[in-house]
C-alpha cells in the first residue's frame, strides 16, 4: 500500500511525490500563463475568490509536496534550497513568478509588439503600443537641445576628441605612465575646455558663434557633469585636508563651508545662482550663465566629495602619519606620497556614489533655463504636434541615464577591486 | 547693491501677498501675509519630507532584508529593483510619475471605488476623512498613554538590572497605547464618524469629490517618487549593517539558547542599528533636501511658494533666497542633531 504523508515527505516515495508535486507547480503556472497570455480563465466556473487564488494553493501545495531534504536528485535539492525553503518562501516564489508572467505581456506588447517606430509625423502611430517615431524625430534635440542642425558635427567631433583623449592612459609607455596623473588633473580639462570653448561654442576661427543657451540634450548633461567633477574633486581635497589642519581659521572656515553647502538642497543652490549671484557682481561683468551653473554645482558637491575624502582620512591608522614624519617629510609631501594615495583607494566607493549623484542632479539645471534631456523632453511634451507621448520619452530618457549611471558603478566596482591592497 | 537701485530688509514678509496656493494644511487666502505664505510652504516640505521618510524607511528595510534572502528570486528581484530606481535621476521619476503614470488614471465621474470608498483619480486620491467630536481630550489621552508607556520601559529597565526579571514591555505597551485613548470614547464623550468623499457635478462634463480627504496628484507622486528613489539607499545600508554583524555573535546567541527572534531582537539588531543609523540619517537629509524637486511639479512647497511665486512678485531675492536656504539648513541640522542623540544613545558605552 502506498502511504503518502503529504504534511511531511520524506524519501520513501521519491518519484510519486516528485511527479504529484510538479505536475501541480506546472498546472498552476499553466493556469496563470494561459489567463495572462491568451485571456482564458480555465477555472472560471469556481466562484471569483477561489478561482483567483487557485493556482496559489496549487503551486503552494506542489512545492510543499516536492520539499524533500537530501532526495539524492542534485537539481531537486538546490531548487529546494534556493527557492522552497519553506511554505513562506514558496508562496513569496510563486508570487512573483505570477507577477512576471503577469506582466510580461502588456509590456512586451507595449514596447515592442504593437509599437511603432516607422513614418515622420503623429498619425503614424496607429499601433496601441509606444511611438517610438516620436523618440526617433526628436532625437537630434534630445542629443544636441537646440543647436543648430547644420553645426551639430562640432559638437561630434569635440566628444570624439575627447574620447580619445580620455583613453592615452591605456596606451602610453610604461616610461611616463608617471605623469598621467598631471596629464589627467590638468592638460586633460584644458584641453576639454579649449576644444569646448573654440570647437562647440565658437565665434572665432571661421566657426559661427553658438550661445550657450542653445546647447542641450544628453550634450549639455556631459559638459556640466564633466567640468563639475573636474573643478569639485580637487576642491573637496582640500576641504577635506582644511577640516583636519591645526590651523583655526582654515579649519572652521572649511567646516563651515562643508556643513552650509550640505545643508541646502541643489536647487536652491542654482536659484541663488540665477538669481542672488549675479547682484554682487561689478555692474558691466558678466559671466555666462552655464559657467555660473558649473561652479555652482561644483562648489556644492565639493562639499560631499570633502567629507567622503575625510572618512578615507580618518580610517588610515597614526602609525601612516608617525612613519612619514620621522622619514623626515613636510606636510606635504608626507600628504601627497604616503596619506592620500591610501586614503583615496579606501573611497573609492564614496567618491563613485557622489560623482553618480552629480551626474543625476544635473537635470536640475532646468530651473536656471538650461535643457539638458530631461528638460528637452519637458519641452517636446508639450509641443502641440506631438501630445500625449510623455510615457515614450520617460522611459527612453530613463533607459539612457540607466546605462550611464550603472555602467559607472560597474567601472568604480573594478577599479576599487584593482586597487585593493590587503594590509 | 545700491547702484542697482535694490533696498534691503524684511519689511515685506508683514505684507499682502494676494497669491493663492492650491494646497495647504493650514487655512490661507490671498490677503494673508508672506510670512503666513512661507509658513504654507514649510509646512508643505515638512509634510512631504515626513510622509516619505516613514514610506522609504519601511519600503527600504524590507527590500534591505530580501537581499539577504536564501530565496534566489526574492533576492534578485530586490537587487534589481535598487539598481533600477537609484540608477535613474529622482527628477525624471518625478516627472514620470505626474505626468505619465498618475495621468493615466480614470476622470473623477469614471472612477471605480475601491475598498468601498477610496478614489483614485487624475485629480487625487480621495478617501473618507473622520471627523471627530473634543479631538483634543482623545490626544491628550495619547500623550498621556505614550507618558505610561515611557514610565513603564524605565521600570522594566531597572526590574531587568536589578533583579533579572523579564516583564513583557511591549504588549503591556501595545494595551496601554490601546486601552486609555478607548477609554476616552466611553468616558470623555469624544466620538468620530467618517465623511465619505461624494461626486458632485460643477458643469456638463466636470466633476469634482466634495467631503472626505483629498490628497492631490501632486503630493502622491512627490511621495511615491521620493520613498522609491530613497528606498533603494536606504536598503543598501541596512543591508551593509545586517552584513557587518560577524557570523560568530549569531552563533554565540544560539550556543546560550537564544531562539531566532531573539538573537534577531537582542544580539542582531541592536548591533546592526549602530552601522545603519549614521547612513541612514544621510538619507533621511537627502529626501528632505529632494523634496525640493517639487517646484519642478507644481507641488506648493518652500521653495515654489516662497522661492518661486513669492519672489517673483517681491522681487527681493536676497532676502528671499537667503530665508530658503536657512530654513533648509535649519531643518538638516535638526534632523542630523535629532538623530546624532538616538545614535549616542544606542552606541556601544566603551569603558
Amino acid at each position: 500500500m502506498i502511504n503518502i504523508n503529504y504534511l511531511n515527505p520524506s524519501k520513501n516515495n521519491l518519484r510519486l511525490n516528485l511527479i504529484i508535486g510538479l505536475s501541480l507547480v506546472f498546472l498552476s503556472l499553466f493556469d496563470v500563463f494561459l489567463y495572462s497570455f491568451f485571456d482564458i480563465n480555465i477555472t472560471s466556473f469556481l466562484p471569483y475568490f477561489a478561482s483567483f487564488s487557485l493556482p496559489l494553493i496549487l503551486g503552494m501545495f506542489g512545492l510543499s509536496i516536492i520539499r524533500i531534504s537530501y532526495s539524492g536528485i542534485k537539481k531537486l535539492d538546490s531548487l529546494n534550497k534556493n527557492i522552497n525553503t519553506n511554505n513562506f518562501n514558496a508562496a513569496l516564489t510563486l508570487l512573483i513568478i505570477f507577477t512576471i508572467i503577469k506582466i510580461l505581456p502588456p509590456v512586451m506588447s507595449w514596447m515592442i509588439l504593437d509599437a511603432n517606430i516607422s513614418g515622420d509625423t503623429k498619425d503614424a502611430c496607429t499601433g496601441s503600443g509606444a511611438c517610438w517615431t516620436y523618440i526617433k524625430i526628436w532625437f537630434k534635440r534630445f542629443m544636441y537641445g537646440m543647436y543648430p542642425n547644420e553645426h551639430i558635427w562640432r559638437v561630434n567631433l569635440a566628444f570624439i576628441f575627447l574620447v580619445v583623449l580620455a583613453f592615452v592612459g591605456f596606451i602610453t609607455p610604461q616610461k611616463y605612465k608617471k605623469y598621467l596623473s598631471l596629464y589627467y588633473i590638468i592638460i586633460y580639462p584644458i584641453i576639454a575646455y579649449i576644444l569646448i570653448y573654440y570647437l562647440i561654442s565658437g565665434g572665432s576661427l571661421g566657426l559661427e558663434w553658438v550661445e550657450t543657451g542653445a546647447w542641450g540634450g544628453l550634450s549639455l548633461t556631459f559638459i556640466v557633469s564633466f567640468f563639475s567633477l573636474i573643478f569639485c574633486f580637487p576642491l573637496g581635497m582640500a576641504l577635506a585636508l582644511g577640516r583636519r589642519t591645526n590651523l583655526p581659521i582654515i579649519k572652521y572656515v572649511s567646516v563651515g563651508f562643508i556643513e552650509f553647502w550640505r545643508g541646502v538642497p541643489l536647487i536652491t543652490v542654482l536659484f541663488m545662482s540665477s538669481v542672488m549671484f549675479p547682484m554682487f557682481l561689478p555692474q558691466d561683468f558678466f559671466m555666462d550663465k552655464l559657467v555660473r551653473v558649473i561652479i555652482a554645482i561644483s562648489l556644492f558637491e565639493a562639499a560631499y566629495v570633502a567629507e567622503v575624502i575625510r572618512g578615507g582620512l580618518q580610517a588610515l591608522p597614526r602609525g601612516q602619519y608617525d612613519a612619514s614624519k620621522s622619514l623626515g617629510m613636510g606636510y606635504w609631501k608626507m600628504h601627497i606620497f604616503v596619506i592620500l594615495p591610501q586614503a583615496l583607494k579606501l573611497v573609492i566607493p564614496g567618491i563613485a556614489n557622489t560623482f553618480l549623484a552629480l551626474v543625476k542632479d544635473t537635470p536640475l539645471i532646468f530651473v536656471v533655463g538650461l535643457l539638458e534631456i530631461i528638460g528637452m523632453l519637458q519641452m517636446a511634451k508639450t509641443n502641440p504636434k506631438w501630445l500625449g507621448f510623455a510615457m515614450e520619452g520617460y522611459v527612453f530618457s530613463a533607459i539612457v541615464f540607466f546605462i550611464i549611471c550603472y555602467a559607472m558603478s560597474k567601472y568604480s566596482y573594478n577599479l576599487e577591486l584593482k586597487y585593493k591592497t590587503d594590509r | 547693491m545700491a547702484t542697482r537701485g535694490i533696498d534691503f530688509g524684511y519689511g515685506f514678509l508683514t505684507q499682502e501677498s494676494s497669491f493663492d496656493v492650491q494646497f495647504s494644511l493650514i487655512e490661507y487666502s490671498g490677503s494673508d501675509s508672506y510670512a503666513r505664505a512661507y509658513l504654507v510652504g514649510l509646512l508643505n516640505t515638512l509634510l512631504v519630507s515626513i510622509l516619505g521618510i516613514i514610506f522609504c524607511t519601511i519600503l527600504g528595510v524590507i527590500v534591505g532584508i530580501a537581499r539577504l534572502s536564501p530565496n534566489y528570486l526574492i533576492r534578485t528581484t530586490a537587487a534589481w529593483y535598487v539598481e533600477f530606481f537609484r540608477n535613474i535621476p529622482l527628477l525624471l521619476q518625478i516627472f514620470f510619475w505626474y505626468y505619465a503614470a498618475l495621468r493615466a488614471l480614470p476622470l473623477p465621474q469614471e472612477a471605480d471605488p475601491m475598498l468601498g470608498s477610496f478614489y483614485l483619480t487624475i485629480k487625487g486620491f480621495y478617501t473618507p476623512s473622520l471627523v471627530w467630536i473634543n479631538l483634543d481630550i482623545f490626544i491628550y489621552s495619547v500623550i498621556a498613554a505614550i507618558v505610561a508607556i515611557v514610565f513603564v520601559r524605565l521600570y522594566a529597565k531597572k526590574l531587568r538590572e536589578n533583579q533579572g526579571k523579564h516583564i513583557p514591555v511591549l504588549n503591556i505597551s501595545i494595551t496601554i497605547l490601546f486601552i486609555l485613548p478607548l477609554l476616552t470614547f466611553f468616558i470623555g464623550g469624544v466620538n468620530v464618524t467618517y465623511e465619505l468623499p461624494v461626486l458632485k457635478q460643477l458643469a456638463k462634463t466636470s466633476f469634482i469629490f466634495e467631503g472626505g480627504l483629498s490628497i492631490p496628484p501632486e503630493l502622491l507622486s512627490l511621495v511615491i517618487a521620493l520613498s522609491l528613489y530613497t528606498a533603494t539607499f536606504i536598503a543598501e545600508c541596512v543591508r551593509a549593517g545586517i552584513e557587518g554583524i560577524s557570523k560568530g555573535q549569531r552563533e554565540a546567541a544560539a550556543s546560550i539558547g537564544l531562539n531566532r527572534k531573539q538573537i534577531l531582537n537582542l544580539i542582531i539588531m541592536p548591533q546592526a542599528l549602530r552601522i545603519i543609523i549614521p547612513p541612514a540619517t544621510n538619507q533621511y537629509l537627502n529626501l528632505t533636501k529632494n523634496s525640493s524637486l517639487a517646484a519642478a511639479i507644481a507641488y506648493p512647497d518652500l521653495v515654489l511658494v516662497f522661492a518661486g511665486t513669492a519672489l517673483m512678485q517681491t522681487g527681493k531675492a536676497i532676502e528671499i533666497v537667503s530665508i530658503t536656504m536657512l530654513t533648509y539648513l535649519t531643518l538638516s541640522l535638526l534632523i542630523s542633531l535629532l538623530m546624532n542623540w538616538y545614535n549616542a544613545r544606542i552606541a556601544i558605552v566603551e569603558k
